[in-house]
């Protein structure tokens, strides 16, 4: 039960649905010009919905970071849109923008990028006290956000004192406190063995289920098929997409269960 | 598959009869490998045939119950002992078309390669949802313990297809490059035969 006096977030119970959590539009960056350009993304819509946890795949240089970065604000399109809570973040300046990363978009980066000088509690809260927590409500979210991933044991413990699977669980959970409701991960599972890999990925899954929308890039096939849907990149365009067929329809199919 | 084995392990539990035996094994394997009656009855007479287990009276429903014999339990000992055979794989069927569809005129292979991951993840997506439906408790009985292994295994498996899928993309994709900017590579359509060769050269030395 977390202790967090904030309200859970609706619940979607897993189905995608309601307005996107986050969408592009005709989203393209380009780098260079003239005879060096080069087109890292060529127009790309996407929408994610909450309780969608959505998988990008691709062959390296198909634009995979370059999507997730523009849709986590961290770099800017050459042209279209990223909305965010029906945001466009272009619109909101970089104090806005800053604001809208600390309450709307948790960042889950492939090397952790844990702060080396704080403990895994205070790299929890730090945002939460950016954002004028106070500091003993922020430690006691970072906490309970800790135990719902089985780590209040490694609370107070810095990160060069952490195994790379306790600091990949820290910076989600540092991503997902508070009420955010978008998780943008850049291979979250680069650095892990495969069972700490599912374990993360179990964890993604678990927030997403719970109302969070999530963008993964990944080029591990076995961390995708735990995405609603996987989004296949080539060339900075989309090709190709598949959505998983519900849980209920393959049980009713006999794939599963004993028959008569 | 062997479901002769199969029968034979569960027989070793006690005598069975046959569409138990039918029952028992498609749990043990969450159904993905559906055996029909027929099966079950046509392997229960060459096993009879065999010495490996004999007909062992009625229960009290009248169904004809098997039992395993002693020659039955070391066929049985020696099928867990023996590791299955790799060396000469089934023909793949994939395998042959991607080899079929290299340099095949009016086809792209990338094309065909993305048509089956698509496929492959989507059931690949399907099955994570099963396990981790099945992870959510814990296993309660060994069929469930059993059902879980199966279903990894099929993960396993087609996540092993998945990456074979695109390491041939990016195989080809480099292979066209280096064809490209070889300097006796004739443009034009030698800078894509070369690559397609290469690799139907490379699929042959495989087999």
């Amino acid at each position: 039960m977390p202790a967090s006096a904030t309200p859970p977030p609706p619940s979607s119970s897993g189905t995608p649905g309601g307005s996107p959590v986050l969408e592009l539009r005709a989203l393209t960056r380009t780098h260079g010009s003239g005879i060096a350009e080069v087109h890292a993304l060529r127009g790309i819509d996407l929408s994610v919905y909450p309780g969608e946890l959505v998988a990008v795949m691709g062959p390296s240089g198909s634009g995979k970071s370059t999507l997730l970065t523009l849709a986590g604000g961290l770099d800017t399109a050459t042209s279209g849109q990223v909305v965010i809570e029906g945001q466009d973040i272009a619109a909101l300046g970089p104090k806005g923008m800053a604001a809208l990363r600390r309450r709307s978009v948790g960042y889950v980066f492939q090397d952790y990028n844990l702060i080396p000088a704080l403990t895994a509690a205070e790299n929890i809260a730090l945002p939460r006290e950016l954002d004028g927590v106070s500091v003993r409500k922020a430690r006691k979210e970072a906490l309970a956000a800790l135990a719902e991933m089985k780590l209040e044991a490694i609370a107070d413990r810095f990160p060069d004192e952490m195994s790379g699977g306790q600091q990949q669980r820290v910076a989600i959970a540092r991503a997902l406190v508070g009420d955010r409701r978008l998780v943008l991960a850049d291979e979250p599972t680069g650095a892990l063995d495969s069972e700490t890999g599912e374990a993360v990925l179990a964890l993604l899954r678990t927030r997403c289920d719970q109302g969070a929308a999530g963008v993964m890039v990944t080029h591990e096939p076995r961390y995708a098929a735990w995405a609603d849907r996987v989004v296949f990149l080539r060339d900075g365009s989309i090709v190709d997409q598949t959505v998983t067929t519900g849980a209920d329809s393959l049980l009713a199919a006999g794939t599963t269960g004993t028959t008569a | 598959m062997s479901i002769r084995h199969g029968l034979l392990a569960l027989l070793e539990r006690g005598p069975r009869y046959g569409s138990q035996l039918r029952t028992e094994f498609e749990s043990r394997t969450g159904s993905t490998w559906p055996l029909n009656v027929g099966q079950v009855y046509t392997t229960l007479s060459r096993l009879e045939r065999d010495g490996l287990i004999v007909q062992d009276g009625a229960d009290d429903a009248g169904h004809d119950l098997y039992a395993i014999t002693d020659e039955g339990r070391t066929e049985l000992r020696s099928w867990f002992e023996t590791p299955v055979d790799r060396t000469s794989p089934p023909r793949d069927e994939l395998a042959i078309k991607l080899a079929m569809a290299v340099g095949a005129p009016g086809v792209d292979i990338r094309d065909v390669i993305q048509s089956q991951r698509h496929h492959t993840l989507k059931a690949m997506q399907d099955y994570t949802r099963l396990k981790a439906q099945a992870l959510a408790d814990v296993p309660a009985n060994r069929d469930e313990v059993a059902w879980l292994l199966v279903v990894e295994q099929l993960i396993f498996q087609a996540e092993a297809e998945a990456r074979w899928l695109d390491h041939c993309e990016s195989r080809l994709v480099r292979l066209a490059e280096a064809a490209a900017t070889e300097p006796s590579a004739e443009p034009g359509p030698a800078a894509t035969r070369g690559p397609a060769r290469a690799l139907a050269d490379r699929t042959r030395s495989q087999r």
